[in-house]
């Protein structure tokens, strides 16, 4: 555990004012609040900082026994015993500000709970909505094919969630009512999940349409033929048109990716054929071939 | 006798020490939405992130009406510019080899 300069972290001198104190906290505070940084955690780790320095040192008791410890500070417990004033040590909360809101609101660090105890959040009736809370789930793109379950912990609950078919990498869902609960009696949070979605096939999404390259051979893609493919809903028999050029481009309707929460619509299959040409050939296909290009 | 869904604005504002009028003044500016039953206002549940929200801009970093209306169309614009980047980022592993 490190000694916390409050002082460095609003960027202030330590005989800043209070109301220097109170204008260094509002500029960084509207920089780094939770609200003006949706999904940053870093931005939520420094605005802790800034809410803890700002506890610290707006409060008049609070920056005397900080200024008083400083670096000493592991000591402080003993000091404040040896000194046996118990009656100036309150640090309960009065006035002043509560934030609340969308981060770890419990979020104080040990250096702060060392010096001052568990208590130092301001105590209030005020209901609150719980903390939302934000969690990602990974899948194969094969389980984000079909509609399923799956559950999860959360807070050492197992709460299984459906998951429907044609979910997409990065999106998200809510959960309602899944966050932390909320404090005084207010309503719980709701529960973030996003979706990491790990392509372990040979087709490439793109939303609800798929891709792939299909090999030919030379005679199939001169003369036509059938061919039998994969599609992510099994074999699929094709036609290849005689003369079909290399890297031509099908497109099978209805045989690509489930669109989401759209039950029976799926998006297309788009297929590239890629022509290979024959290697090793004998005398005879040699001799073929020459007299086919003298033609 | 309302939706369950519905929270009374009154109690909302006792619970959480804000007057009356800065839930309607965040209704004029279209902010929030509110609901009228029997001459009771109402919020509807959805709106309750929001409105917590605007009560910590405008209690913690002292925001006026106009500065929220500004950050929920900035907020707007990056959540769905996180969108575009990920439908863009999705789009890229097309062309990236196997």
């Amino acid at each position: 555990m490190d000694f916390v300069d409050y002082y460095k972290i609003l960027g202030i001198e330590k005989n800043a004012s209070q109301d220097d104190i109170k204008k260094a906290y509002r500029k960084l505070a509207r920089k780094h609040h939770p609200d003006l940084n949706p999904n940053n955690k870093e931005a939520h780790k420094l605005f802790q900082q800034i809410n803890e320095a700002n506890e610290v040192l707006s409060d008049p008791e609070k920056r005397k026994k900080y200024d008083e410890y400083g670096k000493d500070w592991k000591h402080a417990e003993q000091f404040e015993k040896a000194k046996h004033s118990s009656s100036q040590q309150h640090y309960a909360n009065e006035g002043g500000q509560n934030f609340s809101g969308d981060f770890d609101e419990g979020g104080f660090s040990d250096f702060f709970e060392s010096l001052f105890g568990g208590g130092g959040r301001r105590t209030s009736q005020t209901k609150f909505r719980g903390q939302d809370y934000n969690a990602e789930l990974q899948l194969n793109l094969t389980d984000a094919y079909t509609t399923h379950q799956q559950t999860i912990t959360i807070d050492g609950k197992n709460v299984r969630i459906t998951i429907p078919a044609g979910i997409e990498n990065g999106q998200k869902i809510k959960l309602k009512g899944y966050g932390a609960p909320g404090a005084n009696g207010g309503p719980n949070g709701d529960l973030y999940i996003t979706f990491s979605i790990t392509n372990n096939t040979r087709f490439k999404r793109d939303g609800n349409d798929l891709h792939t390259t299909v090999d030919i051979d030379l005679y199939t893609a001169l003369l036509g033929g059938e061919i039998m493919v994969d599609a992510m809903s099994g074999k699929v028999k094709l036609k290849v048109n005689p003369e079909t050029q290399n890297g031509t481009k099908i497109r099978l309707k209805g045989k690509g990716f489930p669109v989401y929460k759209s039950e029976g619509q799926f998006g297309d299959l788009f297929i590239t054929y890629h022509v290979k040409l024959p290697t090793n050939l004998t005398e005879k296909q040699k001799e073929l071939f020459t007299e086919l290009s003298k033609l | 006798m309302p939706d369950q869904d519905l929270i009374s604005v009154t109690e909302f504002c006792e619970s959480h020490h804000l007057q009356f009028g800065f839930i309607e003044s965040l209704q004029q500016y279209g902010l929030i939405e509110m609901t009228t039953v029997e001459q009771t206002s109402f919020v509807h549940d959805s709106e309750l992130p929001k409105l917590e929200q605007f009560a910590r801009l405008h209690h913690e970093l002292d925001i006026n009406f106009e500065g929220m209306e500004a950050i929920t169309h900035l907020l707007q614009r990056m959540d769905e510019m996180h969108h575009e980047i990920i439908k863009l980022k999705n789009k890229l592993s097309l062309y990236e080899t196997h």
